[in-house]
């Protein structure tokens, strides 16, 4: 069934907003999604009706209150399709889902002389975990490059790969490309060496239907606040068996069994990596951006940024001196692009007064942005509630930005 | 020109735009007018680094006044440099050290203050202080 975006923005109270005089047009949705109604109601909700500390109380709001959270996380688990609800850790983000991995699993199994893979575009929180946990232990990182296209040179992975080779840190979707990158055939190639992966799944699960089990990921991580959820909740999938094997990350209340002075014993999985009070508000909200998603319909949504997507890289393939960063075949409804030697900030500034909200500059990822030899780009990241009317008046004022820079 | 009287020219100037694109297309004119800093004089030194655009300020101390020159990768930026340096540049270091910078909020450009714009107006006017400042220590010390 076709998305009405019309009757979607009902939804989303933020969008019948003003900026400048002009309606607002918002197309910064990679950096984050506005929120719907029912998720907003959820936590005011929650603080007016259900609010106590979860896991700890015996009483009524407590008891409610972690029913919830542990419904959100059974919500989650589905959402992915992961096996099993142990499998599946609240997190503050992506950013720290990574860490959480790169501390925890590094400690355990990275030591000195082994090395971590990871690819040219990665969004910056999928680089400098890494890098510091190659400083903590002597280890070295490596890098999957990509084409001017965009796409990953899965060809020199063989290459890459060793015995020295612990895991691999990969995003699934990148950020500025908006390259959808083949990871059920790069987690198969590294399983086929032992090699577990890690995919950043920041970008991927607002645009796509994810499957962990499809996928074979071993790590799975991605944030709330993408998905039209609030900021500050996030998700750490991991297999099982590997989360068994790996330290708790933080120590405090609620990761514990017993505690002594001489010998603390930790709790069951997915307890032993939530210490302390958890966002428990922000993740029952989560639950209800995924039920909200899934009611729309996750093959709907593909379906009609597609079609953003192909319109808006129609649109703007016609303005002459607009270069397009990312032209892989398989993409999510991005667009990066320049307008001839106009700076970036420049475009932004004028885009910004006529309304529209795109993203400029380095976009957390300088290393891709070295790969072209520029210092930024201008980023227009498309969700379900945006319109083709809307592309056209970004083209329009791309245009006469052009006219004025002339 | 005292400080105040260039502030007050430039208030008046911005009076006359009714919106906001009117303002951008006088800013990209100034910043065409920059005096740039030469090429080889874009060092490190008189970088101010952000994610958004790069700007180089740099002075010098010419028969008790200071003497800016300027330039940035994005023409709007360069603009409001040069309007800074307008107000700034050819006075003594007291002066600068003590103006009041109120244009900016009369012309609606403290817009550009927010501290997310990393190396926005606040991180500018602190470098052109800071010269003034340190020419003032090296130069007038005998007067303090």
């Amino acid at each position: 069934m076709m998305i009405d975006a019309i009757e979607v923005r009902k939804n989303f109270p933020i969008l019948s907003t003003t900026v400048h005089g002009n309606p607002l047009i918002y197309l910064d949705n990679a950096a984050t999604t506005q929120k719907p109604e029912c998720v907003i109601q959820t936590i005011d909700e929650l603080y007016r009706t259900s609010n106590a500390n979860i896991h700890r109380g015996v009483h009524f709001l407590s008891e409610q209150c972690t029913q919830k959270y542990e419904t959100a996380r059974e919500t989650v688990r589905k959402f992915i399709n992961a096996e099993k609800t142990s499998e599946i850790i609240f997190t503050a983000g992506t950013t720290g889902s990574i860490n959480l991995v790169a501390t925890s699993f590094g400690e355990r199994f990275v030591s000195v002389g082994d090395e971590i893979i990871i690819s040219e575009m990665e969004h910056h929180s999928n680089i400098v975990p890494w890098q510091l946990l190659c400083e903590r232990k002597g280890a070295t990182l490596k890098i999957i490059p990509f084409d001017d296209k965009g796409i990953l040179r899965i060809d020199l992975l063989d290459s890459l790969i060793n015995e020295h080779t612990k895991i691999i840190a990969l995003t699934h979707v990148s950020n500025v490309l908006g390259t959808i990158n083949p990871v059920k055939e790069i987690i198969a190639k590294a399983h086929s060496r032992n090699i577990p992966v890690l995919i950043d799944g920041a970008q991927a699960t607002p645009h796509g239907d994810v499957d962990v089990q499809d996928l074979d990921c071993d790590f799975y991580a991605f944030s709330g606040h993408k998905i039209y959820a609030p900021t500050g909740i996030g998700v750490l999938y991991g297999k099982e068996k590997l989360l068994e094997q790996m330290p708790p990350y933080q120590g405090g209340g609620d990761m514990i069994s017993t505690v002594t002075f001489e010998k603390t014993t930790y709790a069951q999985l997915p307890l032993k990596f939530e210490a302390g009070t958890l966002n428990f508000i922000d993740a029952i909200a989560l639950g209800a951006a995924i039920e909200y998603v899934n009611a729309t319909g996750k093959q709907n949504i593909i379906e009609y940024e597609q079609k953003l997507l192909d319109y808006a890289t129609k649109k703007l393939s016609a303005i002459e001196g607009l270069k397009i960063f990312g032209e892989a075949d398989k993409k999510v409804a991005l667009i990066s692009f320049l307008l001839k030697d106009i700076h970036h900030l420049d475009t932004g500034m004028i885009l910004d007064k006529k309304g529209i909200a795109v993203r400029t500059g380095t976009l957390c990822t300088e290393p891709l942005l070295t790969h072209f030899g520029k210092t930024g780009f201008v980023r227009a990241s498309f969700a379900f509630y945006n319109t083709f009317d809307e592309i056209d008046t970004l083209a329009k004022n791309l245009e006469k930005i052009l006219l004025m820079f002339n | 020109m005292t400080i105040n009287e260039i502030q007050e020219q430039i208030i008046e100037e911005f009076s006359a735009f009714t919106d906001w694109m009117d303002k951008y297309e006088y800013l990209i004119e100034l910043g065409k007018n920059l005096p740039l800093i030469d090429e080889k004089s874009k060092t490190e030194q008189c970088l101010i680094r952000g994610c958004q655009s790069r700007v180089w300020i740099d002075a010098e101390y010419v028969n008790g006044k200071i003497i800016y020159k300027a330039d940035s990768d994005a023409i709007i930026t360069k603009g409001i440099i040069s309007l800074l340096i307008r107000v700034m540049s050819d006075h003594e270091p007291a002066e600068i050290k003590n103006a009041d910078l109120f244009f900016i909020e009369k012309t609606g450009l403290h817009e550009n203050l927010s501290p997310t714009r990393a190396n926005g107006l606040l991180a500018m006017i602190k470098q052109m202080r800071l010269y003034a400042a340190a020419f003032a220590l090296i130069h007038e010390k005998e007067l303090i």
